[in-house]
């Protein structure tokens, strides 16, 4: 599904290197994890693949099912089946989240070269989803994000996910500033979305968000490469021993 | 040669050639008008008022000619909303193409023939609250507008829910230089809506008086038109008796100048009014939204809306003040001008301005400019939003606060989709 080879990325303003040669293979179907130390460029991977701008590529790929992501604009790049799922939702006044959300279903269909979605079946649709992840109707009037606290945000991106039925999902710690019941929350719509077709990233700190969403594959990464990898037994000995051992061991 | 001298050149090269009414109420009141324009003189780049717009192609002899906008199949605005259509082409009531004049509950007749009798209501209105606005501001243009006036409607609401009337101002000769004159009287508890639309002219002076009783309600919402190279000067003065609302919205999208001022005073206690704009602005393109609102009446509400799209080295203007006499207590005001600045060449020039002289009141302004919020371009990107369509989706909330000032949801949504039909048109090479 994704395979990412040998990448290398600055910053674009100043010499500053953050990737240096970040291999990772994911397969379809699986979940993979990626932990490590603040700083180790886990964002920058999620940015550097959705095409955010500040970043410069200067060696190495990153391909989704063979097709080169990092020549694509941010929007054919999601078309092409790509989400991440924002460590901080952006809030955006004076736009409705369902506006957002049907503009968002047509704009990928339309660059499929599928047809618009009819409005009925579109409110069908984001009924159903938003009613599993405890959305209500008043959330789904209000701008996109705007008041919405912590949880609301990222069942909000969750809910973006579930309509777009993306293949590659990033989730770029998901799980900061949720609490038990919110990130079980998040955790289970991710879990209904699994499938044999659909791939995950979880960027994560912590283990117990993997509690939730079990991981068949997990990295660590640290000074911008995948220093180890293992399968979800590696999670517990971060959690358990730190990063410190492994870091050591690299060294 | 001395400067008076100058001016009163000025002014005579100006008002060459234009007629006013001989006779009959309407020629007292434009030879008075005329009186107070000679006094005034014709504005000039360096008065303070007309600080950030140069009034000198509202000034000169000849108007520079405006090529005929064509805006090929495209459906006119509001063209879907019942109304009472009153057309002008190049400044000339055309009966052919406006509806009969007769509604239910509504006096409409036409300036130029209503002006010729001896006894008329307008008599008391028309360039009464143009010769009230002409204090503490001077409006030398909107005088100049009242003394040669050939044609306008006049308009007597007595009724309520009475269809809108829609003026429509086509444009088809390139030098056509146009001066119009409304009155509108709502009498206690009845409304009105006013539509207006079309660019009218190469160069177009208008002015609109309303004139509120206790209780009436005003909507105005306005589109100016597409011509690129039209001019405008347009004032709306209002005067609101006790519970009185008015609510004007206009869109202006091209046009090389265009300067609208309202001039607005709350007499009577609890009256409101809401004046909002939407204006983008695309290469020569000059835009200024002067507002002056005066609360005389106790807790009467004032809104000042006004967001301006510009890219291109487009200039957005906005003068706006709030003045709260002594005694109107309880005055809620609140004034916001922002823009959007689509690239580094534009600019927006903003003087919100205060005067308090009462102790109980609440007043806000604020002004911003600023471009398009990187960040929540990225995040509609991502999503799967190609880049122009998340720019224009990001423009329209920008714009949202002014467009909601529309009551009309089907009056809204024309208005937007104007909005958007510029922006597919300006906004796709980004």
């Amino acid at each position: 599904m994704l395979n990412i080879n040998n990448l290398h990325v600055k910053l674009a303003d100043e010499d500053k290197v953050i990737l240096r040669g970040v291999n990772l293979q994911i397969g379809a179907g699986e979940v993979h994890a990626i932990m490590g130390p603040n700083g180790s460029g886990k964002s920058t991977l999620s940015y550097v693949l959705s095409g955010r701008d500040g970043y410069m590529v200067t060696d190495g790929s990153a391909t989704l099912e063979g097709e080169e992501l990092l020549e694509m604009e941010p929007d054919e790049r999601a078309a092409a089946g790509l989400f991440l799922a924002f460590q901080y939702p952006v809030e955006i006044p004076g736009v409705g989240n369902m506006t957002f959300l049907r503009t968002a279903v047509n704009a990928q269909r339309k660059a499929r070269g599928e047809a618009e979605i009819s409005a009925g079946d579109f409110l069908k649709l984001v009924r159903e989803k938003a009613k599993a992840l405890k959305i209500d109707a008043e959330m789904l009037k209000r701008p996109v994000n705007v008041g919405f606290s912590g949880g609301e945000k990222k069942r909000n991106e969750i809910l973006q996910m579930a309509m777009l039925e993306p293949k590659m999902c990033i989730l770029d710690e998901t799980d900061s500033g949720l609490d038990v019941d919110a990130m079980k929350l998040v955790a289970d719509g991710v879990n209904a979305l699994r499938s044999a077709g659909r791939s995950f990233l979880v960027i994560t700190h912590y283990q117990r968000l993997l509690d939730h969403i079990a991981p068949d594959v997990v990295h660590i990464m640290a000074q911008g490469q995948i220093i180890k990898t293992g399968g979800p037994e590696l999670a517990l000995e971060v959690e358990n021993n730190g990063y410190a051992d492994i870091l050591a061991e690299q060294n | 040669m001395a400067a008076p001298q100058i001016k009163a050149d000025a002014l005579a090269a100006r008002i060459a050639g234009l007629t006013r009414a001989p006779t009959g109420w309407l020629g007292a009141a434009q030879a008075d008008a005329l009186a107070r324009l000679t006094a005034m003189g014709l504005p000039v780049k360096r008065d303070e008022y007309w600080r950030y717009t140069d009034p000198t192609s509202l000034t000169t002899a000849v108007a520079s000619p405006a090529s005929v906008f064509d805006a090929r199949d495209e459906s006119p605005i509001f063209g879907s909303i019942d109304a009472l259509r009153i057309v002008f082409v190049d400044g000339i009531f055309d009966a052919a193409r406006s509806d009969d004049l007769t509604m239910a509950g509504v006096e409409v007749e036409r300036l130029a023939t209503a002006g010729r009798a001896d006894i008329h209501w307008a008599r008391d209105l028309y360039g009464a609250l143009e010769a009230r606005g002409q204090t503490p501001v001077r409006r030398p243009l909107a005088a100049l507008n009242t003394a040669f006036a050939t044609d306008g409607i006049l308009i007597r609401v007595t009724g309520q829910g009475t269809r809108p009337v829609a003026l429509i101002y086509e444009h088809e000769s390139v030098t056509s230089d146009v001066i119009l004159h409304h009155c509108i009287k709502i009498e206690p508890g009845a409304s009105l809506t006013v539509l207006e639309s079309g660019p009218a002219a190469a160069r177009f002076v208008k002015v609109m008086e309303v004139d509120l009783a206790e209780g009436a309600a005003f909507h105005h919402i306005r589109a100016q038109g597409r011509a690129h190279e039209r001019r405008a000067c347009t004032h709306i003065f209002a005067r609101l008796q006790a519970r009185a609302l008015f609510k004007s919205f206009t869109l202006t999208a091209n046009g090389a100048l265009t300067r609208n001022e309202a001039v607005v005073e709350l007499l009577g206690d609890d009256a409101r009014a809401h004046i909002a704009g939407a204006a983008a602005g695309d290469g020569a393109f000059h835009h200024d939204d002067t507002v002056f609102v005066t609360h005389t009446g106790q807790r009467c509400e004032s809104r000042q809306v006004f967001k301006k799209v510009l890219k291109n080295g487009a200039v957005g203007v906005f003068q706006g003040k709030i003045l709260v006499k002594p005694g109107a207590q309880k005055t809620d005001g609140y004034q916001i001008s922002q823009a959007l600045l689509l690239d580094e060449d534009s600019q927006f020039l903003a003087k919100p301005e205060l005067e308090i002289y009462a102790d109980d009141v609440k007043c806000s302004h604020g002004s911003t400019s600023g471009a398009i919020d990187e960040t929540a371009l990225f995040y509609l990107r991502s999503r799967g939003v190609p880049e122009a369509a998340a720019q224009a989706l990001l423009v329209l909330a920008f714009l949202a606060e002014a467009i909601a000032e529309i009551e009309d949801e089907a009056i809204a949504d024309d208005i937007r989709s104007r909005l958007e039909g510029w922006l597919d048109r300006h906004t796709a090479q980004g």
